[in-house]
């Protein structure tokens, strides 16, 4: 079922697929710290074309911890590719080298595209605006761990919606499960792209577009919050006007149920202020210490016998 | 008076050529574009726009005198008339009918509108490769980035002035 797939889109998988990622997951998490055998004498590599923190350390934690071993491709600037190597040479080179591989790339449809070149399995860390499958598998096994269920629930997902790959992967994910509704909160230059629309409307989930998130809240279960980036604002007066509607403030988390979850795919920056880190509701870090069982889990179902 | 009663006779029956009919209303020109008929070909065309159609209410038919499609050049117009027929004229008479198809995946025709598409990018080999998500209007889906493309804007890329 997992081995030697390719992880492309999280809307490759199925909501069984995800039980079984999600029940292996919780068995790593059972036995932190402790390295396993695995993935002993595998090697992943790890081409990050972008920077990255977590999905970059987390992968090469998780694979360590399998037994097995990684190579970079380190600092762009210091290999081939400053000097003009084409992605697909690239992505060559490291299918002959390694077992498998991670990519993350600016462009889109990059992961695909190194998928079709390379013979071994390529997992998508990241590509363009539309697709980071992993991230939006451990938000979903954040939302199993801390509600017990993600069927019947109403998400709200609030930020750059349009060009922000966590939150569409993360939309696309829902679409595996029964939600109740999505709400889909951001400016109206940030709104979701029409394909996604498109599918959310295909796949008969409700959902509604908001600008604010003051007559919202009391319905969610779970908040996702996404970076607003200044740079997408034509006019930067725009973003200045705009801002303070999506940080999420004590005051408006004041009105929520009292079991919701705040989660974000992190890095934040202004949207959710340090003193929301201590509120029981703010799970971002717990989400992002997910980050390795659920990769573990990947890498062992893809990679391991 | 000659002249009119010629231009009619035209539009009734060709010689030898091709008769493309039942191409959607105000679509006609479109399909000289992407023929890249522009008229000075010293071809005899015909264009019949808004006559009516008891299957499409409304249509266009395009007559080419001594002209024959290529099989590329049907599936090219299937894009933007997915109900054409093809009608072949040989000594005034339908020799070959086709009904044009518009294929599940076009491949290598169409350019990404995404400039940040892999498929964009002219180092890399990689072929453009679009599905239908709706076949009328015409909205194709770019396999790659996922990015939708409009009739609008395939007439505009395939338009050949």
């Amino acid at each position: 079922m997992f081995k030697g797939r390719d992880v492309i889109s999280i809307l490759d998988f199925s909501r069984s697929d995800l039980k079984t990622l999600f029940d292996t997951a919780r068995y790593f998490e059972e036995f932190k710290g402790r390295v396993f055998d695995y993935l002993r004498g595998r090697i992943l590599a790890l081409a990050f074309f972008e920077p990255s923190t977590r999905t970059r350390l987390s992968f090469e934690v998780a694979m360590k911890r399998l037994g097995g071993e990684v190579v970079h491709l380190g600092e762009i600037k210091r290999t081939s590719i400053a000097k003009g190597e084409s992605l697909a040479d690239t992505i060559v080179m490291l299918s002959n080298y390694a077992d498998a591989i991670v990519i993350r790339h600016r462009l889109e449809g990059a992961a695909k595209f190194a998928a079709e070149i390379a013979d071994v399995p390529v997992i998508n860390g990241g590509d363009g605006s539309q697709h980071h499958p992993t991230q939006a598998m451990i938000d979903l096994y954040t939302i199993w761990r801390e509600l017990g269920k993600i069927d019947g629930l109403t998400v709200g997902v609030i930020g750059d919606l349009k060009y922000g790959r966590a939150a569409c992967s993360f939309i696309y994910g829902l679409t595996l499960f029964d939600i109740e509704k999505i709400y889909l909160v951001s400016p109206l230059i940030l709104r979701v792209r029409p394909e996604v629309k498109d599918y959310l409307k295909k796949s008969e989930i409700k959902f509604e577009e908001k600008e604010g998130l003051e007559d919202i809240i009391e319905e969610l279960d779970v908040l996702y919050v996404t970076r607003i980036q200044k740079e997408r604002f034509p006019d930067p007066s725009e973003y200045e006007k705009v801002k303070g509607s999506y940080i999420v403030t004590p005051e408006i988390l004041s009105k929520s149920k009292k079991n919701l979850i705040v989660l974000h795919p992190l890095p934040r920056v202004y949207e959710i202020p340090y003193e929301i880190d201590k509120l029981p509701c703010a799970k971002y870090f717990i989400q992002a210490k997910y980050g390795v069982p659920v990769r573990m889990a990947l890498l062992k179902l893809i990679m391991g016998e | 008076m000659n002249g009119i009663k010629n231009s009619e006779l035209i539009v009734r029956k060709i010689k030898n050529g091709t008769v493309i009919d039942h191409i959607s209303a105000g679509n006609a020109i479109n399909v000289l574009r992407i023929l890249g008929l522009k008229g000075s070909e010293n071809l005899t065309i015909a264009v019949v726009m808004n006559v009516k159609s008891r299957k499409l209410g409304k249509k266009d038919i395009v007559k080419i005198e001594n002209r024959e499609l290529t099989p590329e050049e049907v599936n090219i117009i299937a894009l933007i008339a997915p109900h054409a027929t093809i009608n072949i004229i040989k000594d005034y008479k339908v020799v070959a009918k086709h009904k044009v198809k518009v294929p599940e995946k076009i491949v290598g025709l169409i350019k990404c509108i995404n400039p940040n598409c892999i498929t964009r990018q002219s180092r890399e080999p990689v072929t453009s490769v679009f599905t239908i998500v709706s076949r009328e209007p015409l909205i194709l889906k770019c396999e790659y980035c996922g990015r939708y493309i409009t009739s609008e804007e395939v007439v505009n890329q395939l338009s050949r002035w």
